[in-house]
């Protein structure tokens, strides 16, 4: 059976910030441009963002982007390329008021400009006080950009393909990327994409985690879809766990809520965070918080009948703080936990949030891969958003900087790809759309066996058992031992239904294969690296070691391999911030 | 509990039909969470759902009678038997999963982006807070279509009518002071279908899982309408 096929410039995989963000730079022109999502595109995770973005705008409290970038040196434990930082820095200004051009309905200060609330982790003068620096549409920032971003992609007639799932890259011998085989799901019909350039966007993996604040169709679709292709990921070990996720839900509580004048309180209403890290308290980076907030619990000053939850107290702050800034936070709080949180504080604990790690790439989104020692660009291949590393989170992601790096490089992915744009389509080699093929019909293997929701439910608590907040040797080794014959029992999973049309069970399958890819990258990599860096906190090698590990992770899927790449400290035009102790 | 689920596969079934199930029901449950339940026992159940938290939009359904968002839903207030339905007045794809694309279509046809003639300014387009507070109540939309697919207008006209979603978008850019299409926008409402369709029935405010008011929207555009028609 001949295939359908479609011809494009440049397929963008991937409907949230980052692929629309990119799109947009392309719609404009001449250039044919389709965008796939497995959703219609204002599902995709980026509408769950809240608090903000970073920019030194200086609205509220003087700022540049040079601290700015010292900054998310210092929250990326040093394990951020400088270069990238710095051009995500400068660039954050200029792309965030192309955004307020664009439509996004910002709060606004007296004076009429874009509000600017504090965040974890964001200082003025290189590590002095507290900056303002996060632009805030209320605590809905995230819905308000991936709306907007819509919207002007509609204005400039971007072909959409809502609700196809990506399947596999095509590549040819010489590695090029020659576009995607693509499933509509409505119809269950293959299509053929061909596109001189691709564009992963399609986000990060929280699925692989029980708990997360991730969304369901958050499952790695992109970075596994590299993997398969042969290319590596990248610092996978460094994942964030989000101290505020509801507790026992997993749903995100906004940093905002803390950058408002919330803190956290243990079951003797003690500010912990006052001990942990005296200076910036509450607003300390991230992966202090987390651990901090499992250490309470651990050491049984948590909250609540089963000590297993710290409290987030914001009552203070007032009805109409509350109403005005946080109205979401509010809202959320009162569904899923019967609390209003103007009255009573949120019982909350650490979820899987984001992948700092993710598919190498340099700072135009093009996707790097070892060649010999060094390591070249993949021709046609671009990745940008949270499936990507540049890297400019390193270890451990700041606030308000996901949304930028999404925004940032899913632009320079597409000014990149247009000025660098084939004149001509490469021939498509029929072997790698073959294998592509393979993948989707190895599911219409019919009889008994594992079902889908047994294997993703077991490697689900797997993770979060065995490479969670804290990771000790014993607990890796083990933990990957199982997660290794849970792969294997992939090959055994069956699908009850094989009908075509609108086939979730179908997409699911091809979900936990894409789950258990990622899995085992951030497994394997974490259980290597042996020092604490960010958020990958060991409590057998308690301190950063500089000397042996100041390098990027590089797993590859064959043999779960693990290589190293040094990392870039040298920036674009200022000084190197040399590697110092992290204190907040 | 006892649910009762529409079922609809077109590989199979001639029309759609009711199928029971029995969930066991936990404090703080949500309906996605029933829903999620029963793909468990039945892995051809089809259904779409996303973030779970109310924000993306993705698992609007029909449960005993009224359009709801399922992830917010809690199941403690539904009464049994609870009867889960795709959105009236749209094909169905397969059990609970119903082609939007007149829905989508709607939106779309009032351009809803920003417009803006001036040269843009360097920074950000200046907007007083109070300029800003008009926005609340219409930014918030997730596009989940309970509203329009609970509007009897919409049922009825779903190509002409642009639907109370539609509408309260049209009204967030006409109410915001950065956008300088007001003219053209309300030009393009005019018209016996498009706009005047609605007959303040409300379905749409019931609807909302997210507490906006397009009711409000619409009457706020006839009111427009008429200061520029003077």
């Amino acid at each position: 059976m001949a295939l359908p096929r479609r011809r494009f410039d440049a397929l963008i995989i991937g409907a949230g910030g980052a692929g629309l963000n990119a799109a947009i730079q392309l719609a404009d022109t001449e250039a044919r441009v389709a965008v796939v999502s497995k959703v219609f595109p204002t599902r995709s995770h980026t509408v769950a963002a809240q608090g903000g973005v970073n920019a030194a705008l200086a609205n509220v409290l003087p700022d540049n982007w040079h601290w700015h970038m010292y900054d998310t040196v210092k929250g990326s434990d040093w394990l951020g390329d400088q270069d990238a930082i710095e051009y995500m820095c400068r660039e954050a200004i200029p792309t965030v008021y192309e955004l307020e051009h664009n439509g996004v309905p910002f709060s606004r200060l007296d004076n009429g400009k874009i509000y600017q609330r504090p965040f974890g982790g964001m200082t003025q003068n290189f590590g002095g006080e507290q900056a303002a620096r996060t632009c805030a549409a209320a605590d809905r920032t995230g819905h308000a950009i991936l709306h907007t971003l819509y919207q002007q992609n509609l204005r400039a007639r971007t072909h959409f393909f809502d609700e196809y799932f990506a399947i596999d890259l095509i590549r040819d011998q010489e590695g090029a990327v020659l576009g995607a085989l693509v499933l509509e799901i409505e119809t269950g019909e293959p299509l053929l994409i061909e596109a001189k350039a691709t564009v992963l966007a399609t986000g990060g993996c929280g699925q692989v985690f029980r708990t997360t604040s991730n969304a369901h169709i958050n499952t790695g679709d992109g970075m596994a879809m590299a993997l398969r292709a042969g290319i590596p990921l990248m610092d996978m070990e460094f994942f964030q766990f989000h101290p505020t996720g509801l507790a026992g839900r997993g749903m995100l509580i906004t940093e905002g809520v803390r950058g408002e004048g919330g803190y956290l309180i243990n079951k003797d209403g003690e500010r912990f965070m006052e001990r942990s890290a005296p200076h910036a308290k509450d607003l300390a980076s991230r992966d202090v918080v987390s651990r901090a907030i499992v250490t309470e619990v651990k050491e049984g000053r948590g909250c609540g009948p089963r000590g297993d939850h710290v409290l987030l107290k914001l009552d203070h702050l007032g009805e109409e703080v509350i109403a005005k800034r946080l109205p979401g936070i509010r809202e959320t709080g009162r569904i899923f936990s019967g609390v209003d949180a103007a009255r009573e504080p949120l019982p909350v604990f650490p979820t899987a949030h984001y992948a700092m790690g993710g598919i190498p790439t340099d700072r135009h989104g093009r996707v790097l891969a070892p060649v010999g020692t060094g390591e070249e660009v993949v021709p046609g291949l671009y990745a940008a958003g949270e499936c990507a590393c540049v890297s400019v989170h390193g270890g451990n992601r700041l606030g308000g900087n996901s949304l930028l790096d999404i925004l940032v490089f899913g632009r320079a992915a597409g000014l990149d790809l247009l000025e660098h744009m084939e004149a001509h389509h490469r021939p498509m080699d029929e072997a790698s759309v073959d294998r592509a093929m393979a993948r989707l019909e190895r599911w219409d293997r019919k009889g008994e066996g594992l079902s889908v929701r047994e294997l993703r439910d077991a490697f689900r608590a797997t993770m979060e058992e065995h490479a969670g907040v804290f990771r000790t040797e014993a607990v890796m080794r083990e933990g990957l031992d199982k997660l290794r014959a849970l792969r294997a029992q992939l090959d055994e999973v069956r699908l009850q239904d094989h009908s075509r049309v609108f086939n979730t069970a179908r997409i699911e399958a091809l979900e936990l294969e894409n789950l258990i890819a990622c899995g085992m990258a951030i497994a394997v990599s974490a259980l290597n690296r042996k020092e604490s860096r960010g958020a990958h906190s060991r409590p057998d090698y308690p301190k950063r070691d500089d000397v042996n590990w100041m390098k990027h992770s590089l797993y590859l899927m064959e043999d779960d391999h693990l290589d190293y790449k040094p990392v870039q400290t040298k920036p674009l035009t200022v000084e190197t911030f040399p590697p110092k102790e992290r204190v907040y | 509990m006892k649910f009762l689920v529409s079922r609809y596969n077109p590989d199979r079934d001639a029309k759609p039909h009711m199928q029971a199930f029995e969930v066991e029901v936990w404090r703080g449950m949500m309906l996605r969470d029933a829903l999620l339940e029963i793909k468990r026992q039945d892995e051809s159940f089809a259904f779409r759902h996303s973030c779970g938290e109310g924000v993306c939009g993705s698992d609007g359904v029909n449960v005993n009678g009224s359009n709801r968002l399922a992830c917010i839903t809690p199941v403690a207030d539904l009464k049994a038997p609870v009867e889960i339905r795709p959105f009236p007045g749209r094909p169905i794809i397969r059990d609970l999963v119903v082609d939007m694309s007149q829905f989508y279509a709607q939106y779309k046809a009032v351009e809803p982006w920003l417009v803006r003639e001036d040269p843009m300014p360097e920074q950000e387009i200046l907007q007083s807070p109070a300029e800003r507070d008009r926005l609340d109540g219409l930014y918030e939309c997730i596009l989940c279509g309970c509203c329009s697919t609970a509007c009897p207008s919409f049922w009825w006209n779903p190509d002409k009518f642009h639907g109370p979603q539609a509408l309260l978008t049209a009204w967030r850019f006409l109410a915001d002071s950065r956008d300088q299409a007001t003219e053209h926008r309300l030009d393009a409402l005019e018209g016996p279908y498009r706009l005047f369709r609605c007959h303040t029935i409300m379905s749409c405010v019931e609807a909302c899982p997210k507490g906006l008011n397009p009711t409000r929207a619409i009457g706020h555009i006839k009111q427009l309408m008429l200061e520029k028609a003077i």
